[in-house]
């Protein structure tokens, strides 16, 4: 070892400088809509997010992807202008202008340099308020979600992801279902199906507009009454998931890719919903089992085995529970091995407690990293967005680091025992059969069943 | 809007760059090397990103993984990158960490070696095969960022091959090659410091000072092998590859004046114009009006040295062929070489590309990425400051004369992927042109 060259005492950290999540203030308008207007003035830019109760969760039963399909639509023709029009207006504005859905929400949202916020709103307020609708762009999106699908048949890690849900979910759950539909479901999507929802559920009285960055508070609710203020309608009905599982046993589900040189591995079951009490310490449970770098799945498959180039595992959280799951990918001839590891781990974190050194490795970092996700406004918008969404208390970002620390090790074990069940896993695997089935076979994980990239049962 | 920028230099030849921001508690540390890909050795291909995985395994006085283990429980975000000429590592911590941070850049920018083993060596380079499986070999379309450098520079190019690198090549990798890479290519002279966000200029210029000052210079680095290319290929060549995938897509590539040039900011818009959100030519052209694609756009690789690159990357909707799409795609092409683009068309682009750049800049660790960029290119971090006027300045004029220039029949390469498999709803191995070789 050369002497010298470096310095050899770690050095400390000093005192840390107080942080605020930014200051944000709420309005009502008369027809019901939500404002919440965060002022940021770091740069002259500004985001903005309108959240209305028009999610996939909303979907009626015989028409799964209606939700995507109308927000999407949004941006493809207003009574004014056609599609094209649409888009080269707003972005000669440089708008950068997306409209979604996603299990709890629609969101249509915008980001735009100040000069440019009101007269890129007064577009974005007539893309809300007048869409067309126009059967043209309604059939080209639907053949554009049909292509996506198409695809999904040799992308091994969006196949598995669908795949995973599929096996989780009850059949009679919404998200058992792909989020956009499947390929039955947006065939039969009309014009009639996307007036409906729209119609029903996009409506002031439920919806917020959150606008974050470089305008003040008076100035925001100014904006929204001005461009906003005459939208009306009442409530839409309130949106019922269920969230029941698919089987309350160890199944593993083997989706065919033939000569695959990987298996993409999913290992989980029906999770947690947003509003659990458990909400945090389920946050640091996850983030020693495989949330971080250094948790224990990544460090054992790949640190430790060289199975995968990462493994992480996620509380995906929606209103209802919705999964959480190990992923990864691994070298086809360690499929088995791999999973047997994941299995391990998360049986390992129900037995006993973590050491405090573990523990505050979660916990210092969710609550160093705090402000580091709240840099610019589109971050700051989209967490304004979760807070409604999920109706959080007002103070939640301000107590978010003092609820991460006070989680204890104690906690952590009664979370992990309580909300991981290691006798509901299901293990889907899509990769090569004929390399990686009797492995998983003689894993003793569950009864074996094999499908073809449709998700068909071979046998 | 301007970045604050004072840059200095240490006696041992590391160029720092410092950007104060205060408005959040945070900081961000920004290291680039100035070795890519391109400096790898025949034989070694992938060896650049190898190594990039090596650092992140202890130093000195750092053990193995506490590298990430640190920097998370400082709560910090960290990663590196390589790409074909230069190697980035970097960090966000809370602004009371930029010591540790700092610290842990210079251990292992000074004394690396002692850390590592064989057993190590033999661990990163099977995760790197696995990050080579689920990037490249298992992903529908996952060559085309090694097939299409191939086809676009020459053989022995430094920009030829794969930056992930072959299997044979990975596995030849050795203790002795880190040893010495190590000592060509990470000395403080061939790389760049950029921190931006929260901190005190005189306490982060004396713990640079502290950290990375006593760091020997390095011996020089041999000189890559000459890059300049001409600027057109000469002529439009083909390959097309029969592969594990539902859709035809199409690589359309063309030689583009190197980033930096005054005519690189053309290319940019011009890519824009084609293929940057919904309102660009191949969206309304290709998607929303023919119906030809499912998904459209265009980019310039941005490469600072021998010549860039402009792509067109279209996928077809299904039922459309390879040929079609092709055709439809190179109808756009002419379309714009023939008639130019208009004021309108320049000013959308513009706009995109200015918003683009204010939201990152938002960001410290995009802004530090930013600094090192120009710093490690140009040897002038405040090149940050210019980017938007450049863009402004660009005209339709310029535009149009770059299209009519560089979009020929004599300066493209065509890189198609059609679906191999009979579960697809298209012909199978369609044959566009005259193909220079296909796989599988």
């Amino acid at each position: 070892m050369t002497a010298g060259t470096t310095v050899s005492t770690r050095p400390q950290a000093g005192p840390p400088r107080d942080y605020r999540f930014p200051y944000f203030e709420r309005a009502t308008l008369d027809n019901g809509l939500g404002v919440i207007v965060a002022p940021v003035h770091k740069l002259p830019i500004v985001s903005i997010a309108l959240v209305i109760d028009a999610g996939a969760s909303a979907d009626p039963v015989d028409a799964y992807g209606a939700a995507q399909l109308t927000a999407g639509l949004l941006l493809e023709g207003t009574r004014k202008r056609n599609g094209d029009a649409v888009s080269e207006q707003f972005e000669r504005w440089g708008a950068a202008v997306g409209a979604s859905a996603d299990w709890d929400a629609a969101v249509l949202s915008m980001t735009v340099l100040a000069p440019h916020l009101d007269d890129s709103m007064a577009l974005f307020a007539e893309v809300l308020l007048e869409p067309a609708f126009p059967e043209r762009e309604l059939s080209r999106l639907k053949s554009e979600r049909l292509a996506d699908l198409l695809q999904l048949r040799t992308e091994p890690r969006g196949l598995a992801d669908e795949m995973f849900t599929r096996f989780v979910y009850d059949p009679s759950s919404r998200y058992a279902h792909p989020e956009s539909g499947d390929v039955a479901s947006v065939k039969a999507l009309d014009r009639a199906t996307v007036e409906r929802f729209y119609q029903t559920r996009y409506r002031p009285n439920g919806s917020t507009l959150i606008i974050a960055g470089d305008i003040n508070v008076a100035d925001g609710v100014t904006l929204a009454q001005r461009l906003l203020g005459e939208w009306t309608g009442a409530a839409a009905p309130a949106t019922v998931v269920s969230d029941a599982p698919a089987r309350t046993t160890r199944a593993v589900h083997i989706v065919r890719k033939e000569e695959a040189p990987q298996s993409e591995i999913r290992v989980g079951h029906v999770g947690l919903p947003r509003s659990h009490p458990d909400y945090f310490p389920a946050l640091i449970v996850n983030a020693l089992l495989g949330g971080l770098f250094s948790s224990r799945i990544n460090l054992n498959l790949r640190e430790v085995h060289a199975y995968t180039y990462g493994a992480h595992s996620s509380f995906d959280w929606r209103k209802a529970a919705g999964p959480f799951v190990v992923s990864t990918a691994v070298k086809s001839d360690v499929t088995a091995d791999a999973a047997k590891e994941i299995l391990l781990e998360i049986s390992r974190i129900r037995a006993d407690a973590v050491s405090e050194d573990e523990l505050t490795l979660a916990t210092s970092y969710l609550d160093g990293v705090f402000p580091i996700r709240y840099e610019t406004t589109d971050s700051i918008a989209r967490a304004l967005a979760a807070l409604t969404i999920y109706g959080l208390p007002n103070d939640y970002f301000d107590s978010y680091r003092a609820n991460i620390r006070r989680v204890s090790a104690m906690d952590v074990l009664h979370a992990a025992d309580k909300h991981l069940h290691p006798d509901r896993l299901q293990l889907v695997v899509v990769g090569d059969s004929s390399v990686i089935a009797a492995p998983l076979a003689a894993l003793d994980a569950g009864p074996v069943s094999v499908y073809d990239a449709e998700g068909r049962p071979e046998r | 809007m301007r970045v604050p920028i004072v840059s200095f230099r240490l006696a041992n030849g590391l160029s720092v760059t410092l950007s104060e921001d205060h408005t959040a508690p945070i900081v961000a540390v920004n290291l680039w090397y100035h070795v890519g890909s391109a400096n790898e050795r025949p034989g070694r291909t992938g060896f650049a990103h190898l190594f990039e995985h090596m650092l992140f395994q202890g130093s000195a006085h750092v053990g193995a993984n506490e590298h990430f283990e640190i920097v998370q429980r400082a709560g910090g975000m960290l990663n590196g990158s390589t790409w074909l000429d230069r190697t980035n590592y970097f960090e966000t911590v809370p602004s009371n960490q930029l010591a540790i941070a700092l610290w842990l850049e210079a251990d292992r920018m000074g004394q690396l070696l002692p850390a590592m083993t064989q057993q190590k060596l033999d661990t990163q380079r099977d995760v790197v095969k696995n990050e080579r499986r689920w990037s490249v070999d298992n992903q529908p379309y996952g060559t085309w960022w090694e097939r299409l450098p191939a086809l676009a520079f020459p053989p022995d190019h430094p920009f030829h091959h794969s930056l992930i690198g072959s299997m044979e090549d990975l596995t030849d990798a050795s203790l002795e090659d880190i040893a010495q890479f190590f000592a060509t290519y990470y000395t403080p002279d061939n790389a760049v410091l950029s921190i931006a966000g929260d901190f005190d200029p005189a306490e982060a210029r004396a713990l640079v000072e502290q950290f990375f000052g006593p760091i020997p210079r390095g011996a020089g680095k041999p000189p890559l092998p000459p890059m300049d290319l001409p600027a057109h290929f000469g002529s439009w060549k083909r390959l097309v590859v029969p592969d594990a995938v539902m859709l035809p897509r199409l690589f359309l590539g063309f030689r583009a004046p190197v980033f930096g040039d005054d005519a690189h900011f053309a290319a940019t818009v011009l890519a824009a114009i084609l293929g940057t959100g919904k309102g660009s030519r191949f969206q309304r052209a290709l998607v929303r009006d023919r119906e030809i694609a499912s998904e459209a756009s265009a980019f310039t690789f941005d490469l600072a040295k021998a010549s860039d690159l402009l792509i067109a990357d279209v996928t077809a909707r299904p039922g459309i062929t390879a040929e079609v799409l092709e055709a439809e795609v190179v109808r756009e092409i002419d379309r714009v070489r023939a008639d130019g683009v208009t004021d309108d068309e320049v000013q959308r682009a513009v706009a995109l590309l200015e918003t683009a750049l204010v939201s990152s800049l938002q960001s410290a660790g995009d802004r530090a990425d930013k600094l090192s960029m120009f710093a490690t290119y140009f040897s002038d971090p405040g090149l940050v400051n210019e980017q938007t006027e450049r863009y402004q300045r660009v005209t339709a004029t310029q535009v149009s004369a770059l299209a009519r220039e560089m979009l020929g029949e004599d300066n493209r390469v065509s890189l198609v992927y059609v679906p191999a498999d009979s579960l697809a709803d298209t012909p199978a191995h369609v044959e566009v042109g005259e193909p220079v070789g296909a796989s599988r």
